[in-house]
């Protein structure tokens, strides 16, 4: 008794669980401080950056770095990639965590959660002309397919072959409702700035913001499918199965190719859109090298590093700029959310996140990670068929 | 009897909500044809 | 404070009056909006304010707002640059213009009531709508707290009550829209000492501020700020300074704010309509593709067990050939052999005798 015991404290102590535990802790904290003495105690915000990183980053990164749901089942199912089947599961879990997590975050930024849980905008009156109106219709249905789209593994477990049939065969017509409710809501975020061209720099600010959302979130999407796949090998190894592992390599390779030529689709656009505002002249202020740091080092450097690993076969850089473009994309949705929004006001009237702020959205992060690590550990993600676990 | 639309975001609250209820159609509509197109397939 | 009083009832009348005129000159076409014909506002002369927060403490009075931290008396908060916050739906600011060193010149600000309101525009549940009589109201029994109004406002008008954590609102000049529609005055205009305020039918307002720029070129910037600025508002101001002096921006642009978006909007319905289109086509070419393939590999594994087939038959038939002439070989060798024993078994026969004889 006494050796199990101190066996199981021994497996509970890691230092991920340690440092997890902390996290939550802090962040239940948080939580109590935001739900019982307002936003006001918890946050920086004020009346002229009513948008800190629980929008900027949870919301914004969040969605960008979920798009790999909808990027990989459609490379799958629409685009024919079958070989790459084993790499769905996982795409699918991490998005429906990732919308999860989203969903969560408004429930802690938005003043009057309870009218958010209760869909007001869709239930009481229809605000049909806001962005956020379809953004916010775009994300609750998406949850929901996503949801579906996950439902065939509990249903194999269950044994419940003819419902988890059903599902297989709406497999397609969910994967093609996913990709237009993305497209909608992955480039609206962007568009939700078009209302304010005097509070966001010129560079960032852009008739094609909605597009550049769209298409950056393929890129993450491609980006995130490496970046993860790399992370759950390290973690996961013994959990995944033949097919998982022999598919692997070569979707790193593929995506890796496809995430460059995305990518430099992009950088093209870009330019065009400098050309389009007639902004040449900001890039050589403050601003507009920092956005030349996010064109030159975010977009056109990783672009050229996948194309580098694509043709060497080299997986490791591959791997590597995988999540150096996650990064990008992370830094571009700040840009615009926050360091380029209000950028003509004095540093004394900017946006700075508070600690709590910050606390709560690492306790988001961490969340899901947790989430992930327990689905991944019990269920069958990362091996096909649930009743073949004992094999492995 | 047009009704008369003085400001632009009343006019537009008007057609985006018209356009929203319309695209829930097409969506389900899109699923029936498929199906229907779709029906002697193997 | 009467002087202006009066005035507004006049206008009132007048409005009244040329209201049918006004009517059909302004027949709306639904392809270009020039917003509400009955359309109340206000017109701020900055050049009359003298920054005695009159209109503060009216503002203050009839909205019920909490009393503030110094009396509106204390001018000495102007030394400050001030925002409205959520107990303060207007403030007045004190501005040394350099074009006009030597006094410095007041603005009030308070909610601008956009003709095409941007918070109206961006608001999820609609809490924000302009009235037919001027007034951008709010409503909070639908709002949700997303503070996507805050975002969109050009004039950053809209404040949030971030310290209360079960009901917040936004907080932001009404115009006094109960009080119009009782046909009172807005508070502010109301309380204005100087005639700074003047209340009226925004379209004589505009024509008024213009006469009043056309007498006095010398006094007045040859604009009216609010005429077209973000598509125009109902709150116009004229000045004697350039307005981004006094901490108005001009760079706004004069796009209406539902345009701004309506683009974006107009994009959601196409990829609604044609991406399952391309989507259901790109999907049924690799089914067809994948189809094909599973074909071709069953014809060549077919055609290569048809050939492998027929060279195994015709190896055979060769084989048996082969077997047939070496039988008949083997037979008419046999044949021979045995032919050519018994011929030489009777040789033998016939030698052994005579030798026989012989012994």
């Amino acid at each position: 008794m006494s050796e199990q015991l101190i066996s199981e404290n021994k497996t509970l102590f890691t230092p991920f669980n340690v440092i997890a535990g902390i996290i939550v802790i802090i962040g239940l904290v948080i939580t109590f401080l935001r739900f019982t003495k307002g936003l006001g105690t918890v946050t920086n915000l004020s009346d002229t950056s009513p948008w800190g990183i629980w929008i900027g980053f949870d919301l914004m990164c969040g969605v960008a770095l979920a798009a790999g749901g909808y990027t990989v089942s459609s490379a799958c199912y629409v685009f024919g990639m079958k070989k790459y089947h084993a790499a769905v599961r996982p795409a699918i879990l991490t998005a429906f965590l990732g919308y999860a997590t989203v969903l969560v975050s408004l429930v802690y930024d938005v003043g009057r959660p309870v009218r958010l849980a209760m869909a007001y905008p869709f239930v009481v009156q229809q605000g049909t002309t806001s962005l956020l109106f379809e953004v916010g219709l775009c994300v609750m249905i998406y949850l929901s397919v996503l949801f579906l789209e996950f439902t065939p593994i509990p249903l194999e477990w269950l044994g419940l072959k003819k419902i988890r049939n059903i599902m297989i065969k709406l497999t397609m017509v969910l994967t093609i409702f996913g990709v237009v409710l993305s497209t909608l809501h992955q480039s609206s975020l962007g568009a939700l700035f078009l209302i304010a061209p005097s509070k966001l720099h010129p560079l960032w600010y852009s008739p094609y913001i909605a597009v550049y959302f769209f298409v950056s979130s393929i890129i993450a999407g491609l980006s995130m499918v490496i970046f993860e796949g790399t992370l759950s090998h390290k973690a996961f190894h013994g959990k995944m199965d033949k097919t998982y592992l022999e598919e692997h390599d070569p979707l790193v390779l593929q995506f890796g190719k496809a995430a460059s030529l995305v990518l430099a689709g992009y950088f093209s656009i870009k330019i065009i859109g400098i050309a389009a505002d007639n902004n040449w002249h900001l890039l050589v202020t403050p601003y507009g090298l920092w956005f030349l740091v996010e064109l030159l080092g975010f977009v056109a450097l990783p672009c050229f590093l996948y194309a580098i690993g694509a043709r060497d076969k080299n997986l490791k850089l591959i791997r590597f700029t995988a999540g150096w473009t996650v990064f990008g994309i992370v830094l571009n949705r700040l840009n615009v959310s926050l360091i380029a929004f209000n950028w003509q006001k004095p540093l004394s009237e900017r946006y700075i996140p508070s600690l709590m702020e910050i606390g709560l959205s690492v306790f988001m992060v961490t969340a899901l990670i947790i989430a992930f690590k327990f689905i991944a550990t019990n269920m069958p993600v990362f091996h096909e068929h649930p009743d073949y676990k004992e094999t492995h | 009897m047009e009704h008369t639309f003085y400001t632009l975001q009343e006019f537009m609250l008007h057609t985006e909500s018209v356009t929203y209820i319309i695209l829930a159609i097409i969506l389900l509509g899109v699923l029936g044809f498929w199906l229907f197109l779709t029906e002697y397939d193997d | 404070m009467s002087i202006s009083r009066r005035k507004f009832l006049g206008w009132m009348g007048a409005a009244g009056a040329t209201a049918t005129v006004g009517k059909s000159a302004k027949a709306a076409s639904n392809k270009h909006f020039t917003g509400y014909p009955e359309g109340l506002g206000v017109l701020h002369d900055i050049t009359a304010c003298v920054g005695c927060r009159e209109c503060e403490a009216a503002c203050n009075k009839v909205n019920e707002l909490p009393e503030p931290d110094k009396p509106f008396k204390d001018t000495s908060v102007l030394d400050q640059k001030r925002s409205a916050t959520t107990k303060a739906y207007t403030v007045v600011n004190k501005y040394d213009a350099p074009s006009k060193a030597k006094a410095p010149v007041f603005r009030k600000m308070q909610c601008n009531h956009c003709l095409e309101p941007a918070c109206a525009s961006v608001c999820f549940v609609a809490a924000f709508s302009k009235q037919p009589a001027g007034p951008v109201v709010y409503d909070p029994t639908v709002c949700v707290g997303c503070r996507y109004c805050m975002i969109a406002c050009p004039f950053e008008i809209p404040t949030y009550e971030y310290d209360d954590p079960f009901t917040p609102e936004v907080k932001k000049c009404t115009m006094c829209a109960p009080r119009i529609a009782n046909g009172q005055l807005p508070g502010c205009v109301e309380a204005c000492p100087k005639e700074a305020l003047i209340f009226g039918k925004r379209d004589n307002l505009l024509k008024i501020a213009k006469e009043k720029i056309r007498k006095h070129p010398d006094r007045y910037i040859d604009h009216v700020y609010g005429e077209h600025e973000m598509g125009g508002t109902s709150w116009l101001y004229i000045s004697g300074v350039p307005f981004n002096e006094v901490g108005m921006r001009e760079d706004l642009g004069v796009t209406p704010a539902p345009s701004l978006t309506s683009g974006a909007l107009h994009v959601v319905p196409m990829i609604v309509g044609l991406w399952p289109v391309f989507l259901a086509g790109m999907y049924g070419m690799t089914k067809r593709r994948e189809k094909i393939a599973v074909e071709e590999k069953k014809k060549a594994v077919s055609h290569a067990l048809e050939k492998a087939n027929s060279e195994a038959e015709e190896k055979l038939a060769l084989a048996l050939e082969k077997a047939n002439q070496d039988k008949e070989k083997a037979l008419k060798q046999a044949q021979q052999e045995k032919e050519k024993a018994v011929k030489e078994a009777l040789a033998s026969t016939a030698e052994t005798k005579p030798a026989k004889e012989d012994s």
